[in-house]
């Protein structure tokens, strides 16, 4: 076989949808997660569980350390410094949302927020909205043909009245990585906040925070083979003292009366209530291990394997979305409504998705009512670019 | 348990006779050929059918005895699911046409996955637009 993945039989659920005749290629959407997570997050609920931060107990003593030693590893695979702070959230759509009301005490009507014509409904809405609540304008950053983020422009986009930069380094639909560092280090000068939505590039590069300098990075664990409902909030040290507290409950709380309350700093003050332990756990767990794997191995095959989808679409004279440069391509046949596709792939057992991809006025400026996206990861192989390829001739047969 | 009109039972016999997802599609996109489209002047945001992602149009021309439902969509597989959904009604009153179990109908042509709670493709969606247009007062 070409392009074999060595890494392939560690994930028991890819294995499984190959007996069930699917191709996962959606990968973009949610990763298939590897043994060394579904073990640590049974071995986690078989020891016996408890609340974190709260009890005396020798069990609560242990959930937390678990706990927080899981932060200082996720916080040490984000390559983050001493001082700088992991909140856990659900996701990247919560960690968003949690900045836009977490700085909202900064901004004032008249007041500018930028982001990029590409962004995920996930990192467009929270500002949009706290736009339109507070009279703020919300400038859109143009991306050129290939689908990077046109820099010179979005520079001279900044002005005096600019808070808040929030961009992505890789659009789930263009799939175009981003060089972000002029943008940002021009940002940081004129005192814009910068938020990076890392939710699709983290699990195709690692991290590191010391390069990327922004003021906070978010991603989502499921999307980094990690478990569901659970995402990362990296707050910088100097940025972590502009955020207030923006959800109450248990645990968050330094002293509290009826009519008054103080409450704990980041992190703690950032995750009210029970947090998702176990997968909280699970997730540092997946991330020692990939940790431990090569990545420049994996980069690489990644790379051989988008190529090889890459070509197989050109060839065959699909329009293709920009000019993606990883781990995905979207793209739509001449003349084809993507929804018949879709469904003759899924007759097929290809697991790809159609629509919009949750950035619906990306779509609507490129003037396409929808897209097919075929996304990538670790455990895909050359079969299961084959496979596709040739249901997408099949589909195409049928429908031309 | 409404009847099945003859051209419903020889549909079903045509989509039983299908032995690969080839023929099935094939007869699925001749169905769409077959369907008589809402004209264009139509196909305004008013009759647009919410929740689905393909755009799908509904109209209930109310003149006519019986009902009669005018769709149209943009794919072409889907202008085959709703020919064959309006095939099932044709004839019928509006409570009869609430009383069709849609799901059944599709599960006895083979097609059942097309109505999976998880598919976009707005069959779903059309139905219920149907049973609301159904329930407003004329």
């Amino acid at each position: 076989m070409l392009l074999p993945s060595p890494w392939r039989q560690f994930f028991p659920g890819i294995l499984a949808l190959a007996e069930q005749q699917q191709v996962w290629l959606d990968s973009a959407a949610t990763a298939q997660k590897p043994q060394v997570m579904i073990d640590t997050l049974s071995q986690y609920y078989q020891k016996g569980v408890a609340n974190v931060h709260r009890a005396q107990h020798q069990p609560g003593e242990r959930a937390t350390r678990a706990f927080e030693e899981a932060r200082s590893s996720i916080a040490s695979w984000l390559q983050a410094g001493e001082q700088d702070q992991v909140i856990f959230t659900k996701g990247t759509t919560e960690g968003i949302n949690l900045l836009s009301q977490a700085l909202a005490h900064q901004l004032q009507a008249g007041d500018e927020i930028l982001i990029s014509a590409y962004e995920h409904h996930a990192n467009l809405l929270p500002w949009q909205q706290l736009a339109l609540s507070r009279g703020l304008k919300l400038k859109i950053l143009p991306m050129d043909s290939a689908g990077h983020l046109d820099i010179d422009h979005a520079i001279s986009q900044l002005s005096p009245r600019s808070r808040v930069l929030a961009v992505s380094t890789l659009s789930n639909v263009v799939g175009h990585q981003q060089s972000l560092e002029r943008l940002l280090s021009a940002a940081r000068d004129m005192g814009v906040w910068t938020v990076i939505d890392g939710a699709q590039a983290a699990v195709h590069q690692r991290p590191n925070l010391q390069q990327l300098d922004c003021d906070f990075f978010v991603c989502s664990a499921h999307k980094l083979y990690g478990p569901d409902g659970v995402g990362i909030l990296f707050a910088r040290e100097r940025a972590v003292s502009a955020l207030r507290h923006w959800q109450f409950g248990g645990e968050m709380v330094r002293e509290c009366d009826y009519q008054h309350a103080e409450f704990l700093p980041a992190p703690l003050g950032f995750e009210p209530g029970t947090p998702s332990t176990a997968n909280i756990v699970a997730f540092a767990a997946t991330l020692d291990w990939l940790q431990r794997l090569d990545s420049s191995a994996i980069a690489q095959h990644e790379a051989a394997l988008h190529q090889t989808l890459l070509k197989g679409l050109q060839t065959r004279g699909m329009q293709i979305i920009g000019a993606p440069n990883c781990a995905l391509v979207s793209f739509n046949a001449p003349g084809i409504h993507h929804a018949d596709l879709a469904l003759l792939l899924g007759e097929q057992g290809i697991a790809v998705r159609a629509g919009h991809h949750c950035a619906m006025p990306l779509l609507k400026s490129l003037g396409l009512a929808g897209a097919l996206r075929v996304s990538l990861a670790m455990y895909n192989d050359g079969d299961d670019i084959q496979r596709f390829l040739s249901a997408l001739d099949q589909a195409l047969e049928i429908l031309q | 348990m409404i009847e099945l009109s003859a051209a419903a039972q020889q549909a079903i016999d045509d989509f039983q006779a299908c032995k690969q997802w080839e023929q099935r599609a094939r007869l699925l996109l001749q169905w769409g050929n077959r369907l008589d489209e809402l004209p264009e002047a139509q196909r305004t945001s008013d009759n647009l059918v919410h929740g689905c992602e393909t755009r799908v149009w509904l109209l209930l021309d109310r003149q006519t005895e019986p009902l009669r439902f005018q769709v149209a969509s943009e794919a072409r597989l889907l202008r085959g699911l709703l020919a064959l959904l309006l095939l099932r009604i044709d004839g019928l009153t509006a409570e009869q046409i609430t009383a069709v179990d849609a799901v059944e109908w599709f599960n006895q042509l083979g097609l059942s996955r097309q109505l999976s709670p998880s598919r976009s493709n707005g069959l779903n969606a059309v139905l219920n637009t149907m049973h609301e247009l159904l329930q407003q007062p004329t």
